[in-house]
């Protein structure tokens, strides 16, 4: 009984996520249309107006809308999270998999690259990285998904120790297919559960480097993000406090479902494996 | 042991290659990235080149490189006029006191918390402090941090919004710890949270792991009092992964030292890099890359030697 409402909690709570996260999608995609206002537009009569039927998330210093930055905000970082995240999963995946399945030389040459990656503290070198090299979308993208890598590489190398000695491999290489076919079409398929979930709690932790780099002046000033607002709202929050609260809830808010979803998806998938991050 | 520890030698060198790196291929002279844009005077821009030996093959700027890094020569900094490696030591007091506090509180809380939770599987306490965590490891540091100093300091007037002690009101003795005390609170409680989070988590799903296993079984067959049993033979069971939970998510801890003393302008090494970055002093910042990432690696192997000395079953691969 207990370990039915145990799952069931489990369930409603990664749902639950799972609803908070497309939400914030279709607010990413859909907001910046029905947004009332130019989320660049500065008005020098509105500024720092409470949240109200004009403004409904009130105005930031400048008089611009926080409701219409806030929907293009989600877009900015919500791209960065994904963006960021699946290149690092991709990365991770070629790396994983070259190693595992080749091993000798390779695996060992690999391996070793992927510690020198894994023992640099990854969000100072991300901050050297974007300072040195300006701060761009791109540039923070880069830099969040060349430093997250290790973790997928690791995982995806241990899923194909484990497969590469299984039966269904032995029946495919016997019969006569490439590497390339065994690597792609018979062992990843079936190493993707794992992958897939920490691919998954690294959007959340790619969305929370990007709010936290912009926190400390190292957000994309042309491409405004929540971070970016966040940061710029920062110095009037005595002034106009729903300028900083909004978007830094929208960024708890997606972190969080995202977080949710991945550990939902860890259950369904790894329902042994005990979570201890 | 001495030679795992050892290992942190290459490692500290990889850093420093990649910082020399970093050197080479930024945009601009390079120059500029070890005695930073703007006002120097030519004297100390052809002075550091010599140093740095940047007029010379790329090999031989490598090892005059390294050598200077070894030297703890790591540059000066224009916006301080100071020594980048002497300003560093005299930041890190500032950080060492808050994240010494938050660890002691958050171990503390979180322990006794996941001890609770971890005796109570699927009670109604244990679903709230759970549901708690997930919040709390999800919650960024800064707005964590901007919440508290809003409601708090700003509105509430209860704590000091900025700094670790009142410039414009000196005090000394017990009256100087308790005005640190005070500047501490929101700090430590914005830090801890992620930290409290992350070692509940890890000591409930050990707990419960631990009172299922048979030698608490035995214990309890043998009619010790229940409280004796989980103190004494659940406990210790428990303690050993928070040290290595801890160590492997050092670095993001870190990485809350910073935003966390960027929000609350504590005089430490976070707010030392969140001004080198504003004012892009870039022999600062990387001086403090180095530094901050030597330390992770050397806390990191440590933490590995120290989990094996205490649990015999693990043996260094």
């Amino acid at each position: 009984m207990s370990s039915h409402w145990n799952l069931f909690f489990r369930n409603w709570v990664s749902v639950l996520g799972l609803a908070v996260l497309v939400m914030l999608c279709l607010a990413a995609l859909f907001g910046p249309m029905v947004a009332p206002y130019d989320p660049e537009s500065i008005g020098i009569l509105s500024r720092a107006t409470p949240p109200g039927a004009e403004f409904w998330l009130g105005t930031d210093e400048l008089g611009r809308d926080v409701f219409s930055r806030a929907v293009s905000g989600i877009r900015v970082s919500l791209l960065v999270g994904i963006i960021a995240a699946a290149a690092s999963t991709l990365l991770g995946i070629v790396v994983g998999s070259l190693a595992g399945y080749f091993g000798g030389m390779i695996d060992h040459a690999l391996m070793r690259l992927t510690e020198v990656f894994q023992v640099v503290p990854q969000f100072f070198l991300a901050v050297v990285l974007v300072a040195v090299f300006s701060a761009s979308v791109f540039n923070i993208i880069v830099a969040i998904a060349i430093l997250t890598w290790p973790v997928i590489a690791r995982l995806t190398r241990s899923e194909f120790l484990s497969l590469k000695s299984r039966q269904f491999v032995d029946a495919a290489r016997l019969s006569g297919a490439s590497d390339a076919t065994v690597i792609f079409r018979e062992i990843l398929p079936n190493a993707m559960g794992p992958v897939i979930v920490s691919g998954t709690l690294l959007v959340g932790r790619a969305m929370l480097t990007e709010a936290g780099l912009s926190f400390l002046g190292l957000g994309d000033p042309s491409r405004v993000s929540l971070g970016v607002m966040l940061y710029q709202s920062r110095p009037f929050i005595q002034f106009a406090w729903w300028a900083a609260l909004f978007p830094g809830l929208l960024i708890f808010l997606a972190v969080l479902s995202t977080n949710l979803v991945g550990d939902g998806l860890n259950d369904v998938i790894n329902p042994q494996v005990v979570k201890e991050r | 042991m001495a030679g795992r520890l050892l290992q942190a030698v290459p490692l500290i060198f990889v850093v420093t290659t990649i910082n020399f790196i970093l050197i080479q291929t930024a945009p601009g002279d390079p120059i500029h990235l070890l005695i930073g844009e703007g006002a120097a005077s030519e004297e100390l821009i052809e002075q550091t080149r010599a140093e740095f030996g940047l007029d010379r093959p790329m090999h031989v700027q490598f090892f005059s490189y390294i050598g200077n890094v070894l030297q703890l020569n790591l540059g000066y900094s224009l916006r301080y006029r100071e020594d980048v490696f002497d300003l560093i030591i005299g930041r890190l007091p500032a950080s060492l006191l808050l994240m010494g506090t938050a660890f002691i509180v958050s171990s503390a809380v979180g322990i006794l918390l996941g001890l609770y939770a971890g005796t109570r599987k699927d009670s109604l306490a244990d679903r709230v402090a759970v549901v708690l965590s997930i919040l709390g490891y999800s919650m960024p540091v800064f707005f964590l941090g901007l919440i508290l100093l809003t409601v708090f300091s700003l509105r509430l007037g209860w704590f000091p919004a900025q700094g670790m002690y009142n410039i414009r009101n000196p005090q000394e003795g017990w009256g100087l710890v308790a005005d640190v005390a005070h500047h501490l609170v929101l700090p430590v409680i914005t830090y801890s949270a992620f930290q409290l989070a992350l070692i509940f988590r890890v000591t409930r799903v050990k707990m419960q792991q631990v009172m299922e296993e048979d030698y608490i079984t035995t214990a309890r067959a043998k009619g010790i009092l229940e409280r004796r049993v989980i103190f004494r033979h659940a406990v210790p069971n428990t303690l050993l992964p928070i040290v290595t939970i801890l160590g492997l998510n050092l670095e993001w801890l870190l990485a809350g030292s910073v935003l966390t003393e960027t929000v609350f302008a504590w005089p430490g090494l976070g707010r030392l890099m969140f001004d080198a970055v504003s004012a892009r002093d870039f022999p600062l910042l990387m001086g403090l890359f180095i530094v901050i990432s030597s330390f992770v690696i050397i806390v990191n192997l440590f933490t590995d030697v120290l989990y094996r000395a205490i649990d015999p079953r693990v043996t260094f691969t």
